[in-house]
Formats: structure tokens, C-alpha cells, sequence
């Protein structure tokens, strides 16, 4: 029972949500929601693998999204859009099935490439050297972008929507939701044996004292490098699913206000905490919508509550303890990452 | 073809290329001056304070507020006319002062309580982005969403050299911006004040037990820090007289990265950082395609900080063992 | 650690809360009909989503007034449902997505912004409701996109407009431009006027072709290069908060160029920024405020009345747009089907509009769902706007 809890609890999140979607039980836009808040737990949980266990202070998580949001869009509008890049194609529709989930990992595969240009400079130092870099990823991958008329530069990049309509038109399911949900199960997955890892538990180490853990023998400049790629390849698979769900991407949309958001819901669950980064990111998603109805207050609102919310609790909401240590009950339908027995090598 | 283009342009380059200099010049003046805030509070409390851009836009809309008032531009007026060098003046202290105790205001609503509280000091950082939310946004709520247009505070002078054109209002940024930062270094340098804020950026447990408090020295970085956004928002509503709830929203995130090429934490670094910056703005839209500017920018930044890893004037922190 | 668990109790119970109460489906029927405005009330032009509330507001509240739209004998309230869209795409996508399935709106008005305006298209298209935007002059916002019409003329339609002023008025044969390279309506404009510039007068006739970006105030170092340059006039496709300020920097730079500007000209606060730098300049835009008449001139003074601003020209498109919207209810004939019937029923209504007479013209839609309509050509005098001439395609 035990074992199986983390698996069964994914089973049934997914029963309460991707199957009532595919019965028509839930409108567009809870389905819309439900997609958004998806994304956002895969963009939480790994920048708080780089904010949070690695210590670090990345603010251009958005510019890595958004290089994922470009491939894997340009990967699928040109094998499967309408206004097709390499003119008709013509793949047999069942296909766009298997491209999909492929134009993801490619999406993720890139962003992280594009995080080793930015690491390698970035993790020679240490301090908040990596928040400038970051930063100016931010302005260079916006003006690079918006210099490449061939996908459309400032005036955006479309056609994905197309792409899900044939993906519906092989299997009237609602793919980008199962997408989502599987994507999003995988990062927590990765995340969470990652960091309980030998390697991720180093990461720790160096967040807490980087000469303790040097002197231990941690490569710390490599594994840095690692968990960074790591977390923005997942924000890459997370840009992916977003410009899908969107139908639309353009540069200004994975720039500094992106980024900004992503960080607040990193901050307000609590930096080392996974449980903590899901709350959140559900929470700050859901909040952002009940609050429409204030029009513009709600972007005065929301910034008091979560100043609020600091002053009255300073480490976020879960601070860097999970949900099973606050409640230990729990330890009775779930295995405590602490127990999870790793096998990876030790690193050099 | 080629060749004839090349004359033509080598045929204006001299007016033009001092022209540039001019521009950036001032424009650099802005970033250095704002970079100086960031810097300060970066040096003392080791916070990036991404609050400080908004406070810049606070001053230009106190700046707004004070100097249509002064000028009798609204429907409350003095019962005096003001000579024109006392509404500068008034305008210009009166607007310091009053953003100061805003910036003040908010270390002491938040910032302070958190680090009392023991919070880990990109919990700080986080606050300060949703203050910086909060001002923008109360702003909008407030003032509702016309831009307004900064008073003209003394007649505009066009003065030409040739084919080089210069402005008393810029004439008056270039220097009043190098006065104050010379200013600056000279107080922090000389002053007890300076000495104690350097001193807590060196060795921030042993300042206390020289029976200094840190707290005071806190709120005096505060002070000052918002103070110089403050000159810079009255200066930048002088020079560019639109102004908008989000005006600080670039200019902020631009002079953050012109005090961390600088050297975070260095004075002298954040000024010459916020020339670099301008300089580099202004003449790759000079000299190259307008469109690269960002991109060729804030490459050559990530290169220079490749380079030397710890901005232009930073010191690498050792650390004991 | 029972404070803990208390807390995390809280916050869990907090979400769930949230999570049902965003779940609550919103109700629909009676004899309203709910038009769903989705606007730009934050971000960075929160202007445009406040003269479009407007419009739309005293339109609707003028129909109701009136007793209600008359569809088919049978007199229908308009409800309007107006969501906030940030001025995002993300915004705009989710806003649109709740209009229609959450609201159960009819019609979607709205987004002003192409960047929120395309990916609302691509919602309101696959969802199969009618929406119409008034002020977005993207190509892609009706691309493909049976359900999706817009109220104004098009850059590939503006531009050459523009060029061919130009090139008449003050017999100018090599041009300058100076545009926000990040936003996508004066990107999209700057290269239509550039392109038919150069099929005017020869490739390389735009001699300085530079730009800046969104949120820029400094534009000295773009205008020096400009200056440096032998052209003999200025276009510049920007907004009423960067056009004072680029104006009055080309005259303290010595720069006497004409310039020459676009619709997004055409917002009442441009000319208030401006003063007396602005005095002369032309520029196109969807209609004249100044020394309007008949209807156009009714709409004006009632806007004013109300709002005590002078309608931008997005607030006269949103109207015109209630209009449309209105005129293509009307031409379904009866709402009594399903709502998705209805629905179908106003798309075609809409597609079937022919000489439609609107305060900012006449306008019959394409097979894309874009309107044949004509530009007006205007002069900044004494501080007003004033026609000057029509061009029309």
C-alpha cells in the first residue's frame, strides 16, 4: 500500500481530472484552467530545484519556456500545421500522435542546450552572478526572436491549434491535458528522486556550505551544470505544452513578467519543498481567476496578500518541509523521500 | 555603390558621432544614477531590491504632483506666484524627501520585520518584486490609466553648434547627475555614515559591536537610495515629460544590470556600469542595425561578466573555511 | 508542529474552497442576451480597454433603454460580461475560454491588442462562437478563422495608404521610419510601409529604417542616425505615450522633417501630450473626431458626456462593433434554438453584413472576415484633428 501511494494518488488526480474533460463534464475553461495549472506546477517545482535545493537565484526560467515553446511548436506546425513551414508534408494524421510528445522532448532538449550556453560562464562564481545572467537571458532571447521574421518576430507564431485538431481528429480526446498530466507527473517524478538522489542530495550540499561539500569531494561547477540544465529542459517541456495550449506564442509573452510569476509561486510554497511548489502553483492560479472579477484590484490584491503572506509566515508556506513532515500521518500511505534507497553512483 | 554611401557617411560622422556622445552621456547619467541605489542597498543588506525601480517612478509622479502645484497648475494654488529658481528647488526637495520616506516606509513595513524574523534573504527579494507590483498597480488604481505629462518646470533652451544640438534640460542632467554622484563618493566616503556603510558591507556582526546601529544605517541607505531615484525621476520627467504607471518597469531592470556589471555592492562601479550600458545602448543603434540593440547589449554584457565574473569593480568575496 | 499542521489544514482548505468556487458554472437564458467584452483593463495599455468598456456600455445601455434589441418581434436586454484580459495572450486566451463556456456568452467582443487578439481568435474559432475585434490589425486575428471578423482595415491596406500620401503631399522620394520593434502593431506597419515605399520609389529609398523597444523614452540616439540621413519624411507607427516625446526630441535634435503618422495616432491624449510640437502633421486613421457629423458626431458628444474625454478611435470601433454585432443578431432572424444554434446563426448573420454604415465608415466584411472599408487621412490644427481627405481601396 505503501509503495503504491504516490502512483495511486496520480491515478486518482487523473480520474478527477483528464476523464471528466474527455466526458464533457467540465467546461472549456475548467479544462483551460486545468491545463494552466499544470504548466505551472512543471515550471514551480523545477525552478525550485534551481532556486530552491541548488540555492541559486535564476530569474530567466520564462526564456528557457519560451525557447521550448518555439522548437516544439516549430517542430509540429511544420510536420503537421496548416500554414506549414516545409510546404505540404502530407504525414498520415496518426502520426501527429507520436510527433507530439517527441516535439515536447525535442522543446526540452533545446532549452536545456540553450541553459549549458548560460551555465557554463554563469556557475564559475558563485553569489547572485547567475540572477544577472538570467536576467539578461531574458532581454537576449526577446530581441533575438523578435529579429527572426521567419517565425514571425514580434508579430508571433501560430498554428498550433491546427495541430491539435488533427491530433482530435485521429482520437476525439483531450490530448493537451493528458500531455500535461503525464508531463507533469514526470517532473515531480524526476524532481523528486533527483534531489533524494546521491547526486541531488550533493546539490543540498552545496546550497548549505559549497567548500563543505568541495572538500567532500562534490564536483560542485559540474553539478551545478546539471541540475540547471535539468530544470530548465523541463521549463522547456513546460513552454511546449503552453504554446499548444495557447495556439499563439510571441517573444513578449516569456519575458520578464513570466519569469516574475514563476518565481513568486516558487517563493510562496516554500523553496525546497515539492509538496510546497504544487500547493502553490495551484493555489496562485486559482487565486489570479477568482480574483477577475476585481478587474484591475486584482493586481493590487494579489501582491498585498502575498506580502501579507511573507510577513506572517517567511519561509513560504510549507518552508522547505514537505507535506508528509508536517503531517506525519501520512507516512502511513506514503514513503517519505528519506527512505527512497538510490542506487545512483556517487559523483568523482 | 558602396563607396559613395561610405563618403556620405563619413561626411557627417564628426557632428553626429559627438552627438551620440552627447546622448549617451545623458542617458547614461540616468542608468548611473539609479544603479547607485541598487549598489547601496545590494552592499548593505545583500538584497537585490527590485522595488528601487518603481520608487524612481514614485518620484517622478511626486515630482509631477509638486511641481503642477508649485506652477499653479492645479485647482489649489498658492496664494504667491514662486520665482522660478524656488519651484525647481522646492520641487526638487520636496519630491526627495517625500520618496525617501516611501522607500523608507516600505523597509520598514517589510523588509525589516522579515529580517528580524530570520527569513532567507531571496524571500527579501520576492517582497521587493511585489512591492514593486503593488506601487505600479496602485498607481493605475489611483490615478487611472491616462499618462500624464510632467510640468515643464523653466523654459526649454535649444542650443546649436554646427550640426551638434544640446538642451539646457540636457546640459542640467549630465551635470547635476555627476555632482550628485561625486557628492555621493564624497559621503561615503568621508562621512560616518559612509564609513559605517561600508563598514557593515565588510563585516556585517562586527559593525554592531562597535556600538553602531545597524538599523539607523539601514534606513539612512534607504534614504539616500530613494532619494537619488528620486532626482533621477524629476530629471527623466524634465527630459522625457510622459509619464506612465509602469515608466520604471526597464529603466529599473536596465540599471540593475548596469550596477552588477559595475560590481554589485561598489558605488563607483554602479556609475561607470551605468555609463558602459548607455554608451553601448546608444552606439550600437549608431553604428549597426537599430533592431540588434538588446541582443548585441546584453551579449557583450554576459561576455564582460565572462571575463571578469565579478562585475568591472567588484571584489570576489572570500570566504573562510 | 500542530501550528503547522494547522496552517497547512488552512491552506489546503483554502484551495479546495477556491477550486469549487472557480468551478461554479455561471448561468444563461431569459430574455437577455449576455455579449461578452473581453478587454485590455491592466497591462501596458490599459487606455484602450477603458474607452472600449465605455463605448460598449453606453451602447448597450442606450438598447436597452430603448426597450431592448428587437430579434424576430421579440425584444431582447443586452447583458455584457466584460472580462480583463491583461493585455496577454495567456490573459486573453483564459478570458475568452470563460466568456464562452463559463458565461455562455453569445458574441465575443474584443481583444483590442493583437497579441491578445490572435489566441482569443484561435478560442472563440475552435469553440465555434462569433467574435468580432475592434481595433486589431493583425492579418493572423481572422486568418482561417470563419468565426472571427474584425471593425478595422488592415495594415497591408494602411500602409501603402500612407506611402502614397506621402509621396503626394510632399513629393518625398526617400523616407525614414522609426518604430517599437517589440510590439507587434508598429512592426507590422513599419514593413508594410517599407515595402510599398520601396515599390514607389526603388529599393533603398527607406533610408533609416530603426527601432526601439517597448517602454523606451530615449530616442535621441535613433533620431541622430535619422538626421544623419538625406530623408524627407518621418513615418512613425506609434502610440499617443512615445509620439510627443519622439516629436519633440527630432525638434530639439534640429530635425524638421514632416512626420507622418498612422491610427495609433488617433487617441485624443496624443494631441493633449503633444501641444503645439504636433501642430501641421498628418496622419490615417478610422475616422475624423473633428468636424464629425450625423452619427458619428451623436456618438462624439454622448461619449463625452459620459466619460468627459473625447473618444479614441478604438472607443469609436467598439461601437461600431456593438453595431455590427447588434445588425448581425438582427439578421439571424430568432434566437430561439440552442445556444449553439444561435451562435451559428449570428456567424452568418455577421458574414452576411453588406454596406454596413458605421460612425468610422462603411464597411462590408470578406470571405476572412475583414472589412472592406476606407481610411481617413488627418491634420493636427490647433489642437484638434481635422479631415483632410479619404482614400479609399
Amino acid at each position: 500500500m505503501r509503495r503504491y501511494g504516490l502512483t495511486i494518488l496520480a491515478i486518482v488526480v487523473f480520474l478527477l481530472t483528464v476523464i471528466p474533460s474527455w466526458l464533457g463534464l467540465y467546461s472549456g475553461y475548467i479544462q483551460f484552467l486545468l491545463a494552466v495549472i499544470g504548466i505551472n506546477i512543471i515550471l514551480t517545482v523545477s525552478l525550485n530545484l534551481i532556486n530552491g535545493y541548488m540555492g541559486e537565484f535564476s530569474v530567466g526560467h520564462a526564456a528557457f519556456m519560451g525557447v521550448g515553446a518555439y522548437v516544439a511548436s516549430l517542430v509540429t506546425v511544420s510536420l503537421f500545421g496548416e500554414n506549414s513551414l516545409l510546404g505540404d508534408v502530407n504525414l498520415p494524421p496518426a502520426l501527429s500522435l507520436l510527433v507530439f510528445p517527441v516535439a515536447l522532448l525535442i522543446g526540452g532538449v533545446a532549452a536545456a542546450l540553450f541553459s549549458l550556453l548560460v551555465s557554463i560562464p554563469s556557475f564559475r562564481t558563485r553569489g547572485d552572478y547567475l540572477a544577472i545572467i538570467t536576467l539578461a537571458v531574458n532581454f537576449i532571447f526577446k530581441s533575438l526572436v523578435e529579429n527572426v521574421d521567419a517565425i514571425g518576430g514580434p508579430r508571433g507564431f501560430m498554428g498550433m491549434g491546427g495541430v491539435l485538431r488533427v491530433m482530435g481528429g485521429v482520437a476525439d480526446i483531450p490530448w493537451l491535458l493528458i500531455w500535461t498530466f503525464l508531463s507533469m507527473v514526470f517532473t515531480i517524478y524526476i524532481i523528486r528522486n533527483f534531489v533524494t538522489s546521491t547526486i541531488g542530495k550533493s546539490v543540498v550540499a552545496i546550497r548549505d556550505d559549497e567548500i563543505a561539500a568541495e572538500v567532500m569531494t562534490v564536483n560542485t561547477r559540474r553539478l551545478k551544470i546539471i541540475a540547471f540544465m535539468l530544470g530548465c529542459g523541463l521549463a522547456g517541456v513546460a513552454g511546449g505544452l503552453h504554446a499548444h495550449l495557447l495556439g499563439f506564442i510571441n517573444p513578449s509573452s516569456y519575458f520578464l513578467l513570466q519569469s516574475t510569476l514563476i518565481l513568486v509561486m516558487v517563493y510562496l510554497g516554500g523553496i525546497g519543498s515539492i509538496s510546497g511548489s504544487i500547493i502553490s502553483a495551484i493555489a496562485f492560479t486559482v487565486l489570479l481567476e477568482l480574483l477577475r472579477p476585481l478587474d484591475l484590484f486584482r493586481w493590487v490584491l494579489t501582491p498585498l496578500l502575498l506580502i501579507g503572506l511573507m510577513l506572517f509566515r517567511p519561509t513560504g508556506i510549507m518552508g522547505d518541509r514537505e507535506l508528509i513532515d508536517i503531517f506525519p500521518r501520512l507516512k502511513k500511505y506514503f514513503v517519505p523521500a528519506e527512505e527512497i534507497i538510490t542506487r545512483a553512483p556517487a559523483t568523482d | 555603390m558602396l563607396l559613395t554611401n561610405r563618403k556620405s557617411d563619413a561626411h557627417v560622422t564628426i557632428d553626429t558621432f559627438l552627438q551620440h556622445l552627447l546622448n549617451a552621456i545623458q542617458w547614461g547619467s540616468f542608468l548611473a544614477l539609479i544603479a547607485c541605489g541598487y549598489t547601496m542597498v545590494y552592499g548593505v543588506l545583500l538584497m537585490i531590491n527590485f522595488a528601487h525601480g518603481d520608487i524612481f517612478m514614485v518620484g517622478a509622479y511626486l515630482g509631477f504632483f509638486i511641481g503642477t502645484f508649485l506652477l499653479g497648475g492645479f485647482a489649489l494654488r498658492l496664494p504667491i506666484e514662486l520665482p522660478l529658481w524656488a519651484v525647481v528647488l522646492l520641487t526638487l526637495v520636496m519630491t526627495m524627501s517625500l520618496t525617501a520616506l516611501v522607500g523608507v516606509t516600505i523597509e520598514r513595513v517589510a523588509y525589516r520585520p522579515l529580517r528580524k524574523k530570520g527569513a532567507q534573504r531571496l524571500y527579501l527579494v520576492i517582497t521587493a518584486l511585489m512591492f514593486g507590483l503593488l506601487l505600479e498597480y496602485g498607481n493605475l488604481a489611483l490615478l487611472g490609466a491616462r499618462d500624464r505629462q510632467f510640468p515643464q518646470l523653466f523654459p526649454k533652451q535649444v542650443y546649436t553648434f554646427g550640426g551638434l544640438t544640446i538642451t539646457n534640460v540636457k546640459l542640467m542632467v549630465i551635470l547635476l547627475s555627476i555632482l550628485t554622484m561625486v557628492t555621493l563618493a564624497l559621503l561615503v566616503q568621508r562621512t560616518k555614515w559612509g564609513m559605517a556603510m561600508r563598514a557593515i558591507s565588510y563585516d556585517r556582526l562586527a559593525v554592531p559591536l562597535m556600538g553602531v546601529s545597524t538599523d539607523t544605517i539601514i534606513i539612512m541607505t534607504f534614504v539616500v537610495g530613494s532619494a537619488l531615484a528620486a532626482l533621477a525621476g524629476v530629471m527623466y520627467g524634465t527630459a522625457f515629460p510622459i509619464l506612465s504607471y509602469d515608466m520604471g518597469l526597464l529603466v529599473g531592470w536596465q540599471a540593475f544590470i548596469a550596477a552588477v556589471l559595475g560590481g554589485i555592492g561598489s558605488i563607483r562601479g554602479a556609475m561607470v556600469g551605468g555609463y558602459i550600458l548607455g554608451f553601448t545602448q546608444v552606439f550600437v543603434v549608431a553604428f549597426l542595425p537599430s533592431t540588434y540593440r538588446d541582443l548585441i547589449t546584453f551579449t557583450l554584457l554576459l561576455v564582460i561578466l565572462v571575463v571578469r565574473p565579478t562585475g568591472l569593480f567588484g571584489v570576489a568575496r572570500r570566504t573562510k573555511v | 508542529m500542530i501550528k503547522a499542521q494547522r496552517f497547512a489544514l488552512l491552506v489546503l482548505a483554502l484551495v479546495g474552497a477556491a477550486v469549487l468556487a472557480a468551478c461554479q458554472a455561471g448561468g444563461g437564458g431569459g430574455d437577455t442576451i449576455k455579449v461578452g467584452l473581453n478587454l485590455e483593463l491592466t497591462g501596458s495599455i490599459p487606455k484602450v480597454g477603458e474607452h472600449s468598456r465605455v463605448a460598449a456600455e453606453m451602447y448597450a445601455e442606450e438598447v436597452n433603454a430603448a426597450g431592448g434589441l428587437d430579434v424576430g418581434g421579440k425584444k431582447y436586454n443586452i447583458e455584457l460580461v466584460v472580462e480583463d484580459n491583461n493585455g496577454t495572450a495567456e490573459g486573453a486566451a483564459a478570458a475568452a475560454n470563460k466568456l464562452v463556456t463559463q458565461d455562455n456568452v453569445l458574441v465575443l467582443v474584443g481583444p483590442n491588442a493583437s497579441v491578445a487578439a490572435v489566441p482569443a481568435g484561435e478560442v472563440a474559432n475552435n469553440l465555434a462562437t462569433p467574435m468580432i475585434s475592434p481595433w486589431s490589425t493583425n492579418p493572423n486575428t481572422t486568418l482561417n478563422r470563419p468565426w472571427v471578423f474584425r471593425a478595422p482595415f488592415l495594415d497591408p491596406f494602411q500602409g501603402p495608404v500612407v506611402a502614397n500620401f506621402a509621396t503626394e503631399q510632399f513629393g518625398a522620394e526617400k523616407a525614414c521610419v522609426l518604430f517599437d520593434v517589440a510590439s507587434d502593431y508598429p512592426k507590422g506597419l513599419a514593413d508594410n510601409f517599407k515595402s510599398a515605399w520601396e515599390g514607389l520609389h526603388g529599393p533603398g529609398s527607406v533610408v533609416a529604417f530603426e527601432s526601439f523597444t517597448t517602454g523606451d523614452q530615449d530616442f535621441s540616439a535613433q533620431l541622430t542616425k535619422i538626421k544623419a540621413t538625406d530623408c524627407q519624411v518621418l513615418f512613425t507607427p506609434q502610440y499617443y505615450s512615445e509620439v510627443p516625446l519622439i516629436v519633440e526630441q527630432a525638434q530639439d535634435l534640429g530635425i524638421t522633417l514632416p512626420i507622418v503618422g498612422s491610427d495609433s495616432w488617433g487617441d485624443p491624449q496624443l494631441l493633449e501630450l503633444c501641444g503645439d510640437a504636433c501642430e501641421g502633421f498628418f496622419y490615417s486613421t478610422h475616422y475624423a473626431a473633428s468636424g464629425a457629423t450625423g452619427a458619428t458626431k451623436e456618438f462624439i458628444d454622448k461619449f463625452q458626456a459620459r466619460h468627459n474625454e473625447i473618444p479614441s478611435d478604438v472607443g469609436a470601433l467598439t461601437w461600431d462593433s456593438m453595431q455590427i454585432v447588434a445588425q448581425a443578431i438582427k439578421n439571424c432572424g430568432s434566437l430561439a434554438g440552442s445556444l449553439e444554434e444561435n451562435r451559428t446563426c449570428v456567424r452568418d448573420g455577421m458574414a452576411a453584413i453588406k454596406d454596413f454604415e458605421g460612425i468610422t465608415g462603411t464597411m462590408t466584411f470578406d470571405e476572412q472576415g475583414d472589412p472592406i472599408k476606407c481610411a481617413v487621412i488627418v491634420q493636427i490644427q490647433g489642437g484638434e484633428a481635422v479631415f483632410y481627405k479619404s482614400v479609399c481601396p
